[in-house]
């Protein structure tokens, strides 16, 4: 099965997918020494995004997202790639500040209405192809 | 849709004009406008920089890059606050090694032609944009105060891309950059609360933080208040809304400058919705605020938005020459800090016990006592973020009642306020 997406940051990964089960914002919400899921009360609490295809339905605009994702992919413990729900202003640019230090950051893409559950492996192309592997 | 480009923002991106500082600012604007489907860049006039608070070294070593590669600013800039207090920083408990990190990013900012203000209310530390001016800033409240109050044309910029603006002295052209994208969808009434209700102070974060929760991303039009309601009050409603719901802009109908009338704010369109605002919505949105029942406080911290000369002065009036008996915490910015320089006032309250905290505030770095205690508040803004950030759990109150339970150790309430 394939899906095709709208890219946010183009790049190509494969991991397991996690998937959160409620909005979360990456600062405040996401631990950027651990990668860990912090913010009290989520479903996915104590979980870590590295290294996983981590599917957010709804991200929560804070405006040092970008800041949390670039200091994620710095400690090496970014997710693989990162499906949104809908679209997130401000996510994507740690992405592109890690490009322009020589850190390779995850693909970033927007698929609607999807039913991808966690544990299932799936990769991204630079196409925005997501593609259950 | 597609991204059109001038040839000077296509010479800066192929390196062929400014520096390699200048290209990677151009490369953060113009990719974020090709995924956010701007079709142009929009010239901005300024810029106020939320990216100077430290997150994690990456963000250093990344604006010290930006400084090595010779970007700098090309329209005036303000910072928001840091994570030290530059005139005091042993105020703030950071270990060694963050400190010095966080130092360094302010330091970079300042490198790159920032205004060194380090403030969260820069609107009133000079930098006041005028109605229809485009700008670029970061900070929620400042974002939510420079499109309401001033009519000024802002989208909520995140760290990276705030200087990035400021670098290429442009901004993708989208959201409330554009004139039909700032009308308001939602109309929330106000018209059946008690009038005295809408002459307290404290009524103006609560509803604040109620219209983050009721409208989320949605551009509320807010009708039945007064038309005497002070910029310091506009300044807490901004502040509140802008913490509970991602708001950048609220139309208040007879106040502020692109809404002089409910058709003006609407743009002649009808409602999708319209709410009327009951005595008991805003009582549940005030206790909403508070997430302790501790008749004990441990600590007072006001200032979020950082408190100006005339907030802090209402402080010492209320407390009449009392001391306090646990930790009292004021934020503000410099320029206010040096203003209460200009008379006996900072003297007076650094005379009561008052600690200033200044260039930084007390939930973005530790500066409160050690977690686990009960910080009282008037600020929305600090009793949606102490929790979370700090431990500390939060107790909002008016600024009488958090003078008078200051000065007693206990939570002290004026039942009047509320009826």
């Amino acid at each position: 099965m394939s899906w095709k997406t709208e890219i946010l940051l183009v790049g190509a990964g494969q991991g397991d997918v996690l998937r959160l089960d409620a909005p979360i914002s990456f600062w405040g919400g996401i631990d950027p020494e651990t990668s860990r899921v912090v913010l009290a009360g989520h479903p996915q609490h104590g979980q870590q995004i590295a290294d996983k295809m981590v599917a957010i339905p709804n991200t929560v605009g804070s405006s040092s997202s970008s800041a949390v994702l670039l200091e994620l992919i710095h400690q090496g413990i970014a997710p693989a790639g990162i499906i949104l729900g809908r679209p997130d202003a401000i996510l994507p640019i740690g992405g592109i500040a890690a490009r322009q230090m020589g850190w390779r950051p995850p693909p970033i893409v927007v698929l609607r209405d999807h039913s991808l559950q966690s544990g299932e492996r799936i990769s991204i192309c630079e196409d925005g192809l997501v593609q259950l592997l | 849709m597609t991204l059109r480009l001038t040839d000077e923002e296509k010479a800066i991106l192929a390196g062929g004009k400014g520096t390699y500082g200048d290209r990677m600012a151009m490369e953060v604007v113009a990719e974020s406008a090709r995924y956010l489907g701007a079709k142009s860049l929009v010239p901005v006039a300024s810029s106020h920089i939320d990216g100077c608070l430290y997150h994690g070294d990456s963000g250093t070593l990344y604006c010290e890059k930006l400084v090595d590669q010779g970007a700098r600013v090309r329209v005036p800039t303000s910072t928001n606050v840091g994570a030290l207090n530059l005139l005091k920083p042993d105020q703030c408990r950071l270990e060694p090694h963050r400190k010095k990190m966080a130092f360094r990013l302010m330091v970079a900012h300042e490198k790159m032609g920032c205004a060194p203000s380090w403030t969260c209310a820069p609107y009133q530390a000079g930098a006041r944009p005028s109605l229809g001016q485009q700008i670029a800033w970061g900070e929620s409240n400042a974002v939510a105060f420079a499109n309401t109050v001033l009519g000024a044309r802002t989208n909520r910029y995140g760290d990276f891309l705030d200087i990035a603006c400021a670098i290429s002295a442009r901004a993708p052209d989208f959201g409330l950059h554009i004139a039909e994208n700032r009308t308001a969808r939602l109309v929330i009434d106000a018209s059946d609360l008690p009038a005295r209700l809408l002459q307290e102070d404290a009524f103006y974060p609560v509803l604040g933080a109620l219209i983050g929760r009721l409208a989320g991303e949605t551009i509320a039009a807010v009708t039945g208040m007064p038309d005497n309601v002070s910029e310091d009050a506009l300044k807490a409603l901004c502040a509140g809304a802008a913490s509970t719901g991602a708001v950048a802009l609220i139309h208040i109908v007879g106040v502020t400058p692109e809404a002089t009338t409910l058709k003006a704010a609407l743009g002649g369109l009808v409602p999708e919705v319209t709410i009327t605002l009951t005595h008991e919505m805003i009582l549940e949105a005030r206790d909403a605020l508070s997430l302790s029942q501790s008749e004990i406080i441990n600590s007072v911290a006001l200032g979020s938005p950082h408190f100006n000369t005339t907030e802090c002065k209402s402080v010492l009036r209320l407390a009449a020459g009392r001391g306090f008996e646990i930790p009292f915490f004021i934020c503000m910015g410099r320029h206010t800090f040096e203003e209460l320089k200009s008379d006996d006032t900072l003297q007076d309250l650094e005379h009561l016990g008052i600690e200033c905290v200044v260039d930084t505030c007390v939930v973005v770095t530790p500066i409160l006592p050690r977690a686990g205690g009960v910080m009282m508040t008037n600020s929305a803004k600090f009793a949606h973020y102490v929790q979370g950030n700090t431990g500390h759990a939060p107790i909002f109150g008016t600024l009488r009642e958090c003078v008078l339970s200051a000065q007693s150790g206990r939570v002290i309430r004026d039942p009047d306020v509320w009826s």
